[in-house]
């Protein structure tokens, strides 16, 4: 270990990260009142990016984004292509379009095939963003009747993010959370109120 | 932190598949790419990226069988309605004023955007001063788009897109149907140039009075993305449109001053009259 150590320049040391960076959620039937529960709760000042995929009938002109951009102290928007992921902003995948996290902490969207029948797909924009933020990562999924996000989620966990998730008793619709926690048992299984609490303690030093 | 093995292997096999093949896809984004590159490695058995660029590379006909997992091939006829209500409504009665118009559709893909502009500019009374270019890099794709047939599950979206971009008439005047195929009417395409044209690598064609060219910069990263509008800047007429994507922008481009915006909502761009 020492030689090895001693062989590296001081700029090459990998420096764990622990600290969060992102956050992700994926959530379907039942979203906006999930989502209601959470994203109001957080303060104007939250340091860390969300990222939002909700399922949606294919209608350009959601509304979405704007509902909560008016509820929420964060400012919250339809995510555009190559646009600056910023701290304390809120994107909503576009209907119809993936959200993807690019390496230079981009957002880029796509029209690729729906992947579990879903446009825009949790699992994609888990995947993608585990894949940059890593062990930056929280990844969370929420009320749904489809196993879209349950991929994703273990993900997240492979690549050394945390990854919570919505009791499925307390779940509008239980599919989504019951096939996360079945492909992420390490998941923590929370109540919307610890969730939107954890994020908040997530940030506290 | 270090670059990951995969990223370093995609790396290298997108340098490879350039160098050997002068397809140039080192400039797209990578989120996607890289996900469609691990697709095409798990489908052609290779343990790695590597192994994939091994095959690639000694094996032409695998570029050939590559070519669907680099390039995106998902379209619609009329897809976003009111991208081309708002062609039909408010650039068309600009483009009338030419005696004759050139349009470039950019990434035509399989040619469902051919079709949809070949069809509205038809009932537009603009069709016969026209002369289409639908450009790909994606010699498959363009073939397709030559042949015009699309599966007939398709054609109850495409017409349900075609009544709601203000279109004259039934849908089905244009297309014949027959063993689960419609077939689109080879009159469509008399005025259609089809032709390898690559947006990263070839220069500026001719001169054009509306780009029309969606979501296909949305897998370009922003370098690549200001390489293209930069082109289509190069091609417009003084005044001529750009459409982009639903979700695309001229904002992060070097060449966005030399555009206005002409239908806001649907991503209707027009060149200024001094750039």
């Amino acid at each position: 270990m020492s030689t090895v150590m001693k062989s590296r320049k001081a700029s090459d040391i990998i420096v764990r990260h622990t600290e969060p960076e992102a956050v992700v959620i994926g959530v379907s039937a039942g979203g906006l009142k999930a989502l209601s529960a959470i994203l109001p709760t957080l303060p104007a000042d939250y340091p860390l990016p969300i990222m939002i995929v909700i399922h949606l009938p294919p209608d350009r002109n959601s509304v979405v984004a704007k509902l909560f951009d008016d509820k929420c102290a964060l400012t919250v928007r339809e995510a555009d292509d190559k646009e600056d992921i910023l701290p304390g902003y809120v994107y909503f995948a576009p209907p119809d379009y993936h959200l993807l996290i690019e390496s230079d902490r981009r957002l880029s969207l796509s029209s690729e095939e729906p992947v579990l029948f879903s446009r825009p797909s949790v699992d994609v924009l888990f995947e993608t963003a585990a894949d940059v933020y890593g062990e930056g990562l929280i990844g969370i999924i929420l009320t749904g009747a489809n196993p879209d996000g349950a991929a994703g989620l273990k993900q997240v966990v492979k690549e050394g993010g945390r990854a919570l998730v919505q009791r499925p008793d307390q779940a509008y619709a239980s599919a989504m959370p019951e096939a996360a926690l079945a492909m992420s048992p390490q998941a923590e299984s929370l109540t919307l109120e610890q969730i939107a609490d954890e994020l908040i303690k997530a940030v506290q030093v | 932190m270090p670059p990951k093995t995969e990223d370093i292997e995609i790396r290298l096999l997108l340098e490879a598949i350039f160098r050997k093949y002068h397809y140039d896809f080192r400039g797209y984004a990578m989120a996607s790419i890289k996900r469609r590159l691990l697709q095409a490695r798990d489908h052609f058995n290779c343990q790695t990226v590597s192994a994939l660029q091994d095959m690639v590379l000694h094996d032409p006909g695998m570029m050939t069988a590559m070519l669907p997992y680099l390039t995106v091939q998902v379209s619609e006829l009329f897809r976003d309605p009111l991208y081309f209500k708002a062609i039909r409504e408010k650039v068309v009665p600009h483009l009338k004023t030419y005696p004759s118009l050139k349009v470039w559709i950019a990434g035509s893909s399989t040619g469902e955007e051919v079709y949809s502009f070949a069809i509205l500019f038809r009932e537009e009374g603009l069709f016969e001063r026209t002369m289409f270019y639908a450009t790909d890099i994606n010699h498959d794709a363009l073939k397709k788009a030559e042949a015009g047939v699309y599966s007939l599950e398709r054609i109850k979206l495409f017409t349900e897109n075609h009544r709601l971009s203000g279109g004259k008439g039934s849908l089905s005047d244009y297309y014949t149907a027959a063993y689960g195929a419609a077939s689109f009417d080879k009159t469509l395409r008399k005025n259609v140039v089809f032709s390898d044209h690559s947006l990263a690598t070839d220069a500026v064609f001719a001169e054009t009075h509306m780009v029309s060219c969606r979501n296909v910069l949305i897998y370009f990263d922003r370098e690549l993305q200001d390489r293209a509008i930069t082109l289509f800047k190069g091609s417009l007429a003084r005044k001529g449109f750009l459409g982009l994507g639903s979700k695309e922008t001229l904002r992060f481009s070097s060449s966005a001053d030399a555009f206005t915006d002409f239908a806001h909502d649907e991503r209707i761009y027009q060149k200024r009259d001094v750039t």
